[in-house]
């Protein structure tokens, strides 16, 4: 990898370093330019890329804007395999015409570029172009979900959340100005990417005609897509002359085109996770017959409330079912239980009780998914839970998802689901927003 | 074929801006939309002719290049019973800026719909189902689609409007012939991918849909300006 334009006087310069934590931390070879020449940290510095005795594969461009034309030709010429420009100035300051020339030059030798102004790309151990000091960034683990965004901030912000909330990713894509590589591109390269099962992406805009592409290409794609749109608010209502223009704005459209075509819209960003998250585990559309489970009959109300208004259902549980339940729980909690959806187990319940309602809703074809609202306060609850509720469930082939208080202590509990394939959340909301999403990820 | 009739009139209405409404009305009955039955009157002695072609009661507008919102200019008039009101009628239309003819049809009852589409610069043509009529824009009950769309794609249309069970007929209310509605449906949404280059958007409202027919009342095609 070449990083060009890096400074010799600097540290803090943006190219300096991504230089320093590819060259400390990641399995690359990693080369300094700057027509200056000179060293760097004890290493050689290129006086161009042409000058380096390796054959690269990624150059990093972070040179001013009126440079990168020149330096995208010594990238070619040079026969790198692509780059990624960092650089700022062009189509956000009103220099549309630089980033046009460089996407001319680039088709014209078929040579793949991302950005301008952009942070590039990140693998979890792989490769990292961000600009960002590695003590400040906030590492997802490996994972499934590949995460696209036209803006920088909003992507590092959405990883820090994977991190938090241990989603893994399989690739995170800045692509700033997209002067060439597009979201398109990349819905059609990751569509075929073995290391991913989800494709999210912040998008604030399509071209002309772009949004058409986008989701005829995304309905051929196996796997699921999850949109997070800005700008959703009407753009200023120029005099129009039919009701349907008017009706059918921007947003409007883009909306019900996402649904017609199968792609989950996030409408914020607690949305945008919940739905990676949960896709990630499940890809399999529901129609949204849920059955909860909780030691709280407060939580399970909630849940019940927020699934209302989000197109859930709570079938009936019949009284058959209710008493073949009952026979199987642990005398202490037989008593007490309430057995009609949402179950409430009381706090005396226990790991087996957990399991056993578990076990027979997953038998109940009137349900396609169950919401687990566990509440590890009761003292006969164990951190064994989230594993053994997860694997049990695994077996009856039916979404499982659990909502659990994030906080340290329950970490063994919470990693239980996780590692196991079902995905946590750290609000009641969330959960229920995670069966939405596997309700909503098909055509309407 | 078809796609050279609609050539033809659009191009005679790119001065005008939109389609006039007889050109409409022709041009959606040749894509297999049911339109009302109607004739034109440009002088008085065509009047009792036409009276008889359609029959009493009818309905009867302004076809003027200077007026596109027909009713804002006393260009409508409905439930003509006789033939003196029918030719009050035509002598106050021909005093409107423009006068070009009289259209004269067939009342036509049901529940009102707006059927209608647009060029999204992101996505191309756009179709729309809502609950029509002259409150449109207040109750905002409308389903989007990208056309062209398919009979699941109607169904869901149906099922996504607040109202839908108005069309199921809700307390006794009108049934609507959801199969013709489809139908109707599909035919536009064929008439809109043959006409994407040349339009802007189109308005069929009201649509008065029954238990027997789907009958486009009013349309209004708007041409991209010159």
């Amino acid at each position: 990898m070449a990083v060009i334009g890096v400074s010799l006087e600097r540290d803090r310069h943006p190219a300096n370093v991504i230089f320093n934590k590819i060259n400390l931390r990641y399995p690359v070879d990693v080369f300094p330019v700057n027509p200056r020449g000179g060293d760097l940290f004890g290493q050689k510095v290129y006086s161009g890329i042409e000058a380096i005795p390796h054959s690269i594969d990624l150059a990093i461009i972070a040179v001013r804007a009126e440079y990168t034309l020149d330096t995208l030709r010594a990238c070619i010429d040079a026969g790198a395999g692509g780059a990624t420009i960092i650089s700022g100035g062009f189509a956000e300051v009103g220099r549309l015409d630089l980033q046009q020339h460089l996407a001319q030059l680039a088709r014209k030798h078929r040579f793949p570029f991302i950005g301008p102004n952009c942070l590039g790309i990140y693998v979890p151990g792989c490769i990292d172009t961000f600009f960002i000091p590695s003590e400040r960034m906030i590492r997802p683990e490996v994972g499934k979900v590949a995460l696209v965004s036209q803006s920088g901030g909003v992507l590092v912000d959405q990883m820090t959340k994977f991190a938090e909330l241990g989603i893994g990713l399989s690739l995170g894509v800045s692509i700033g100005n997209k002067a060439l590589v597009r979201e398109l591109d990349l819905l059609r390269y990751l569509a075929q990417d073995p290391k991913t099962g989800v494709i999210a992406f912040y998008i604030e805009g399509f071209a002309s005609g772009e949004g058409r592409e986008f989701v005829t290409a995304a309905r051929e794609c196996a796997k699921p897509v999850i949109v997070l749109k800005a700008g959703k608010t009407r753009e200023g209502m120029r005099a129009v002359s039919s009701h349907t223009a008017s009706m059918a704005g921007d947003y409007a459209v883009f909306s019900a085109v996402m649904a017609q075509y199968g792609i989950v819209e996030a409408a914020n960003e607690l949305e945008l996770v919940s739905f990676c998250e949960v896709l990630s585990c499940y890809q399999e559309s529901i129609d949204g017959r849920v059955g909860i489970i909780s030691s709280s009959g407060g939580h399970g109300a909630l849940a019940v409330d927020i699934c209302g208004r989000r197109g859930l259902s709570i079938p009936v549980i019949d009284l058959q079912q209710q008493a073949e339940i009952r026979a199987d729980l642990t005398p202490s909690v037989r008593s007490i239980a309430s057995l009609n959806n949402p179950i409430d187990l009381t706090g005396s319940a226990t790991d087996s009780d957990f399991l056993e309602a578990a076990e027979h809703l997953s038998r109940i074809p009137e349900l396609d998914c169950i919401i687990m609202l566990l509440l590890p306060y009761s003292p006969e609850i164990t951190s064994d839970i989230g594993a053994r509720l997860s694997r049990l469930c695994k077996r009856y082939n039916k979404p499982l998802v659990a909502y659990v208080p994030h906080v340290d202590r329950y970490r063994m509990l919470i990693e239980g689901f996780e590692f196991n394939g079902v995905p946590v959340s750290p609000s009641i909301k969330g959960a229920v927003l995670m069966v939405e999403a596997l309700r909503r990820c098909q055509p309407c | 074929m078809l796609n050279n009739q609609i050539k033809t009139v659009f191009e005679a209405s790119r001065a005008r801006g939109w389609v006039a409404e007889p050109d409409a009305k022709h041009l959606l009955a040749a894509a297999g939309l049911t339109v009302p039955r109607f004739t034109t009157v440009t002088e008085p002695g065509g009047i009792e002719s036409a009276a008889a072609s359609i029959g009493f009661p009818l309905a009867a507008k302004v076809v003027s290049a200077q007026v596109l919102h027909k009713s804002d200019h006393g260009g409508v008039k409905t439930g003509i019973s006789t033939k003196e009101e029918l030719t009050a009628t035509f002598e106050k239309f021909n005093r409107i800026d423009g006068f070009e003819a009289m259209l004269v049809e067939e009342m036509v009852s049901g529940l009102e719909l707006i059927i209608g589409a647009k060029i999204d610069d992101q996505f191309g043509p756009v179709v729309l189902l809502g609950i029509g009529g002259t409150g449109v824009e207040i109750y905002q009950d409308v389903s989007l689609r990208m056309a062209p769309v398919s009979p699941d794609d109607v169904a869901s249309m149906i099922k996504g409007l607040k109202a839908g069970r108005l069309l199921s007929g809700y307390r006794g209310g009108v049934v609507v012939d959801l199969d013709e509605l489809t139908r109707t449906m599909i035919c536009f949404s064929e008439f809109v991918m043959t006409s994407a280059e040349m339009i802007v958007s189109i308005d069929l409202n009201p649509v008065m849909c029954s238990r027997e027919k789907c009958v486009v009342a009013d349309a209004r095609i708007m041409l991209p300006t010159v």
